[in-house]
């Protein structure tokens, strides 16, 4: 990590320095974080007020895309409804590894306002997809959002690509820990529900995205 | 014209479909109708040169716990009057004549009573769910409806 620290410092000396190359592609990556916009409520109003001058959330290095391909992580903000989660786990599935989730707003961590009565909400983006940073908040203040941001930076910077965990402190263990559970838990689902679907393709679990429109018509 | 007008009006010629007439400080004066009447009756509502009612506000449906229900608000623009149609319905057979081809504003306002309440348009072009998705069983906004605990193998309550 020290390298870092010199990397962020304007580096006088010109022409070479010496780095682990773990160090560089980290720093690179923390740095220039490509997100999809993901924005489904409020909270995207707020959402539009961060990307504007005064808050200015491209100095993250950060650039929307509308393309799940071409994103590293997906920022969730705003009510996830039952009939979007669908939707929202194929974009998951679609984005490049390694691929992180940002989960904006009390609705996307929990539920929000509709966690008792929402028949329609789902309550947490946690159950379809594995979070990694969760900003609470309702909708959140720009200055939570940047603090969520710099926490997904900090863990993007302590991802190893080489020897993992040798270099890694406990705290920073668990957390990587916790991190591959999820990532294993998400693929178990996703391969039972392959398995299931290769069984009996009219059991796929996802929601018809077109009808028949010939048999709407010709009922009434 | 005031409410009472035009139901005195209408009551000349729909004798047997009109069911009752409130006028009441605190809600909009309303007419409960048969359902049976009512493409007729918004018929001459709208095309009647003294009612000229050219304007669905909104249409809604309703769960009176007992019963269910249509609300209609009509408005003219031209005489800038208003009345508001209530038909009450059948729980195990919500069937009432759809209004699209009066006024075109009912096509999405039924497709939604028909999402949230389960009751049937007669008559209507393209009755399917309009909110929810097309593979959601139940009524949501019914008062015996009771939250599913799976979607999709996903949990739903809390």
């Amino acid at each position: 990590m020290g390298l870092l620290n010199r990397l962020d410092q304007p580096y006088q000396g010109g022409g070479i320095f010496l780095g682990t190359l773990e160090d560089i592609l980290n720093w690179g990556r923390s740095k220039s974080d490509w997100y999809l916009q993901f924005g489904l409520a409020c909270c995207a109003i707020e959402f539009m007020a961060l990307n504007a001058s005064h808050f200015d959330f491209m100095r993250f290095g950060t650039i929307p895309r509308t393309s799940p391909r071409q994103a590293d992580f997906i920022i969730v903000s705003g009510t996830v409804t039952l009939k979007m989660a669908d939707r929202l786990k194929t974009l998951y599935e679609q984005m490049a590894e390694p691929r992180y989730v940002l989960s904006m707003g009390s609705c996307a961590n929990s539920g929000g306002p509709y966690w008792e009565y929402g028949y329609h909400v789902l309550k947490g983006v946690d159950r379809i997809i594995p979070v990694d940073v969760y900003v609470p908040g309702c909708p959140p203040r720009p200055e939570a959002f940047f603090e969520g941001m710099i926490k997904l930076q900090k863990l993007i910077n302590t991802q190893a690509i080489f020897r993992k965990r040798e270099n890694m402190t406990k705290e920073e263990l668990e957390a990587l820990d916790l991190r591959n559970k999820k990532q294993q838990e998400y693929t178990e689902r996703l391969l039972k529900e392959i398995e299931l679907y290769r069984k009996n393709p009219e059991n796929l679990q996802y929601s018809k995205y077109s009808i028949d429109l010939s048999k709407v018509y010709n009922k009434g | 014209m005031e409410a009472k007008e035009i139901y005195e009006k209408l009551l000349s010629k729909f004798d047997d479909g009109i069911l009752e007439f409130k006028e009441d400080k605190t809600i909009d004066p309303y007419i409960k109708i048969k359902a049976e009447i009512l493409p007729d009756l918004c018929f001459e509502l709208r095309d009647n040169e003294d009612f000229l009612f050219d304007y669905l506000i909104n249409l809604t449906g309703m769960d009176y716990g007992k019963d269910l229900g249509v609300v209609y608000h009509l408005y003219s623009m031209k005489y800038k009057h208003r009345i508001v149609l209530k038909v009450d319905l059948n729980r195990e057979n919500p069937v009432i004549p759809s209004v699209e081809m009066i006024w075109k504003t009912a096509n999405w306002h039924e497709r939604e009573a028909y999402d949230m309440f389960g009751i049937i348009f007669e008559g209507h072009p393209f009755l399917v769910r309009i909110l929810t998705p097309y593979d959601w069983e139940g009524y949501p906004l019914r008062k015996d409806y009771v939250t599913p605990e799976y979607y999709h193998g996903i949990r739903v309550p809390y």
